[in-house]
């Protein structure tokens, strides 16, 4: 990570300054290690941690040689020599071994099964072993050891842990949120051994279990060895480079033969040695510097370390073991989970260690590292920035804004607060623009807020805030308004485009975030876009109600509330055929029969469609029903015939997807009796033509219906219906229904595109109606033919030996 | 631990990329079979810790399937259930031999 990082760097200076020729042991390209826990856990895939594909490679002239690591170099011929033979020279050779991982010498350690976990290769084999079920040890309870113990947990083996020491993380956190992060774990189903000394590894050929030295006998198929690393130094040892831990280096990352340098974790620089990225990416902006004349010097880095274990997360920076003058400042919230500890000397913090909430641990460090005097805010320094600098005022920009210019922002790739200003001010007016130049915000997202805010503070007014909005759901940055805006702006036609360009941060979303695409993509690309079934909630699926017993209730559609013998012959039938434990009116005055098994459901419809009968998309985020009075014909006060225009209104809008559940009513007359008043388009017939409403909702929060407006003809109450649903189905949020969306714009914007706005309301209904053109197709008779008759029949089954 | 009866019950094609099918093994609960959007299988008994919904009608997103009645997460590797819930769904062995997939369902106690 640290060479191709390095490599960035140099080319992002001075592109055509050097010809680069990268060797690699390993047949990838460069891909974030970071992230290999992740793609163990199954949250990413590889291509997702991938750094630079082949083509940036190709791009920037850079020659990049996989599967081939160098083995010797001769420093006189200024040559490289590779496993292959291949011989390159060189004017300037930068060395970026990494480190190896330590394997424990015990007497079993060389047996099949035993691994480390440091690359792609180990990560495949754990996944392999896991899906081969069993038990698994992991030897070593630090931040490594932990990952791979939560992802192979992840992935249904049963894991325990062996940790030498008393505590879990005992160099990142201290003894009471070790304790905590042990305790969590335990809760999670690991079993956790701490002070527990491993004896030996034993099995035959592969590992069969552990043994510690007091005797006891852990079973396990799969060892993985994660007690450390060490600077992997051979190469530049041979090679008779100066070399103590790691390979010596100056402030330049120059080594002890001038034309040679070194970065990462292979190398010791004042003494010290490190194993985390930030100090690395100090040390690659040092080495670019130097290798295009500027000369800023690499000065050591003082770390931090915030993590994510099993999705807890934890954070610690500096020293927190006490000692001389110190002064612990603690907070502990046993019920919240919440561990914070604060330890300051000389009135200037020296370490934070922070359990469960560790929003605060980036202003804790930047204080620590500027040696800032905290007098002023020692009393309220533990409840974290927003209190202590804002009296309780919990104001995300201004906490943003005290972060210094060196500030980390952007743990991933390593950018600074001052870097992310400055891309802003170079023109990168947006988050995406933001994730493309200085790549802060686009690997695992966490610090998109801080990005966001820093974009705020910059750009001040001009800054839209386009995000600061509610996030679609916890796999994207972007609001459900941006991703409908974002969808036909750029013309995207699936579900898997949206994801990528729009940097999904899951492989394939969440039951959140499909079902809205699959809606978006469906509303915008009418009879072009492919619905996809995999994103659709079961009742959509099945087109009938999933019910608590697994059961699901089937309602025909009858138009207008009303029916006939056939249709009443018919459902009475499939009730007794099928012994349907329940028939019963919904109160959209239609036949809901109960109890239906999944695998009757094909017979079932084919059975109502006999009796010309189709599907009441009761289930659906769709048109349900159109409620209707007896109106002129029958009653003696109806003064229009509300069920003939209920029965039209039905057959214009059955069948259309919406964002939500969607119920029409028609009363004859200004009694009511179909409750108009209550549903999402209501009409209320009276005698001089029919008074529009909309937005009513009889769910938990009962709203009535606002006025739309009055018109004289049935037409008119059709046309106006038409126009309105498109409006509410091309603008309103997913599982958003008529009611909130209408709180949320207002009435007045409502009416003006309806009302007031003759030509946008035609184009509106013309666009209803086309879309209604591909999809009034009766879900249930395609699949009563047959469609898709496996979701209904089990697998079949065939013994194997 | 392995299984000494593993059952064939289809190709990986038979079930739909992020969907499920069923099995019904004599004498056992109904068993869950997942396709992951990678092609990962995985089995489970078709019944979700919370109030036993049928996780074969869930949506499947990454390795975890949404229960279709409320909507728990349940990671289908190990049956766990996801974020604030707690519970854990009985996992079936499974593995995928030549794009076929054999389950080993816990033998039926003879009577």
């Amino acid at each position: 990570m640290a060479g191709c990082r390095a490599v960035e760097e140099l080319i992002a200076r001075d592109a055509g300054r050097y010809r680069v020729t990268i060797f690699g042991a390993e047949p990838h390209v460069h891909y974030n290690r970071i992230m290999l826990s992740p793609v163990l856990a199954g949250e990413k895939t590889f291509d997702q941690i991938v750094i630079n594909d082949r083509a940036w490679y190709d791009d920037n002239a850079v020659d990049l040689i996989l599967s081939d690591p160098v083995e010797a170099i001769d420093r006189g011929a200024k040559t490289v020599t590779a496993r292959s033979g291949r011989v390159v020279g060189y004017d300037r050779l930068l060395i970026a071994t990494g480190s190896d991982p330590f394997i424990i010498p015990v007497p079993g350690h060389t047996l099949d099964g035993v691994i480390s976990f440091r690359d792609m290769a180990d990560v495949s084999r754990m996944i392999a072993a896991a899906d081969a079920g069993g038990e698994a040890v992991v030897i070593g309870g630090g931040l490594l050891g932990l990952e791979a113990a939560h992802g192979l947990s992840l992935r249904g083996m049963k894991v325990t842990v062996i940790h030498l020491m008393p505590t879990l993380m005992e160099r990142q956190l201290d003894e009471a949120a070790g304790w905590l992060l042990k305790s969590a774990l335990e809760a999670r189903g690991q079993t956790i051994l701490t002070g527990a000394d491993t004896a030996e590894i034993v099995g035959e050929t592969c590992v069969e279990g552990v043994r510690l030295k007091d005797g006891r006998l852990i079973p396990a198929s799969l060892v993985v060895m994660a007690v450390g690393i060490r600077p992997c130094v051979w190469l530049a040892k041979e090679a008779g480079l100066a070399v103590g831990r790691g390979i010596h280096v100056d402030d330049h990352m120059v080594t002890s033969d001038p034309a040679i340098l070194a970065v990462g974790e292979c190398v010791e620089h004042d003494g010290q040695v490190y194993g985390l990225v930030a100090p690395l990416w100090d040390m690659c902006r040092a080495l670019a510097d130097g290798l295009t004349e500027r000369h800023t010097g690499y000065r050591g880095s003082v770390t931090s370390t915030k993590l994510k274990v099993s999705g807890i997360d934890v954070f610690s920076a500096g020293d927190f073991s006490g000692g001389q003058g110190a002064q612990d400042i603690v907070l502990r919230d046993a019920s919240r989970g919440v561990y914070k500890r604060v330890i300051v000397r000389d009135d200037r913090i020296v370490g934070a260690v922070l359990y469960g909430d560790t929003g605060d641990g980036g202003w804790y460090f930047d204080l620590m590292k500027r040696g800032e005097d905290i007098s002023t805010v020692r009393d309220m320094l533990i409840f974290g920035q927003a209190f202590a600098l804002g009296g309780g005022q919990t104001d995300p920009k201004a906490a943003v804004a005290a972060l210094s210019d060196n500030a980390e922002i952007c743990g991933c790739n390593g950018v600074s607060k001052g870097k992310v200003v400055a891309c802003i001010g170079g023109g990168a007016v947006t988050l995406d623009a933001v994730r493309g130049s200085c790549k802060a915000s686009a690997s695992c997202g966490s610090c998109t807020n801080v990005v966001e805010n820093l974009l705020a503070l910059t750009l001040g007014d001009d800054y839209g805030g386009e995000r600061a909005v509610k996030t679609m759901c916890k796999c994207t940055s972007f609001g459900h308004d941006d991703v409908r805006r974002e969808i036909v702006a750029q013309g995207m036609r699936s579900i898997p485009e949206v994801m990528q360009k729009l940097h999904w941060s899951t492989p394939d979303g969440c039951s959140s975030c499909r079902p809205a695409l699959n809606y978006y993509l469906l509303c915008a690309l009418p009879g072009e876009y492919v619905d996809d079934q995999q994103s659709r909630f079961v009742n959509e699926r099945m087109h009938a109600n999933i019910q608590k017993d697994g059961t699901y209730s089937v309602v025909p559609r009858m138009w207008g509330g009303v029916t006939n013998p056939r249709e009443l012959r018919a459902i009475a039938d499939v009730v007794e055929k099928y012994d349907a434990p329940l028939v019963k009116v919904t109160g959209g005055q239609r036949l809901d029969i109960f109890g239906i098994k999944k695998q009757d459901l094909p017979a079932v419809w084919a059975d109502l469609n006999a009796a010309g009968m189709v599907s009441g998309h009761a289930y659906g985020k769709s048109l349900r029903t159109v409620k209707t009075c007896v109106g002129s014909d029958w009653c003696r006060f109806g003064t229009q015939d509300s069920t003939g225009l209920g029965i039209q209104t039905e057959r214009m809008t059955w069948g259309s997807w919406m964002p939500h559940k969607f119920k029409i009513a028609v009363s004859g007359c200004p009694r009511n009796c179909a409750e108009a008043t209550i549903k999402d388009f209501g009409v209320i017939c009276v005698d001089s033509g029919y008074e529009l409403h909309v937005g009513g909702n009889g769910g938990i929060h009962v709203r009535v219906t606002d006025l739309l407006c009055k018109v004289e003809t049935e037409a008119e109450a059709m046309h106006y219906c038409a126009a309105f649903i498109q409006l509410y189905r091309e603008e309103a949020r997913y599982l958003e229904r008529t009611a909130p969306w209408i709180e949320r714009v207002g009435l007045e914007r409502i009416k003006a595109r309806i009302v007031e706005d003759a030509e946008g309301r035609d184009a509106l209904a013309a666009r209803f109606l086309h879309s209604q053109t591909f999809c009034q197709d009766d879900p249930w008779a395609a699949r009563a033919k047959g469609a898709e008759s496996e979701q209904h029949q089990p697998l079949s089954l065939m013994e194997t030996a | 631990m392995t299984a000494d009866r593993w059952i064939d019950v289809g190709r990986i094609e038979d079930i739909p990329p992020r969907g499920a099918r069923t099995v019904v093994v004599e004498g056992g609960d109904e068993i869950a079979v997942f396709r992951a959007g990678d092609d990962a299988v995985f089995a489970l008994i078709n019944r979700c810790p919370h109030k036993g919904g049928p996780l074969s009608q869930g949506i499947v997103h990454g390795h975890s399937v949404a229960c279709p009645l409320h909507n728990w997460n349940i990671a289908l590797a190990t049956g766990l259930a996801q974020g604030p819930d707690s519970g854990c769904t009985p996992t079936i062995l499974v593995r995928v031999e030549d794009g076929r997939i054999l389950i080993a369902p816990p033998q039926p106690v003879p009577a």
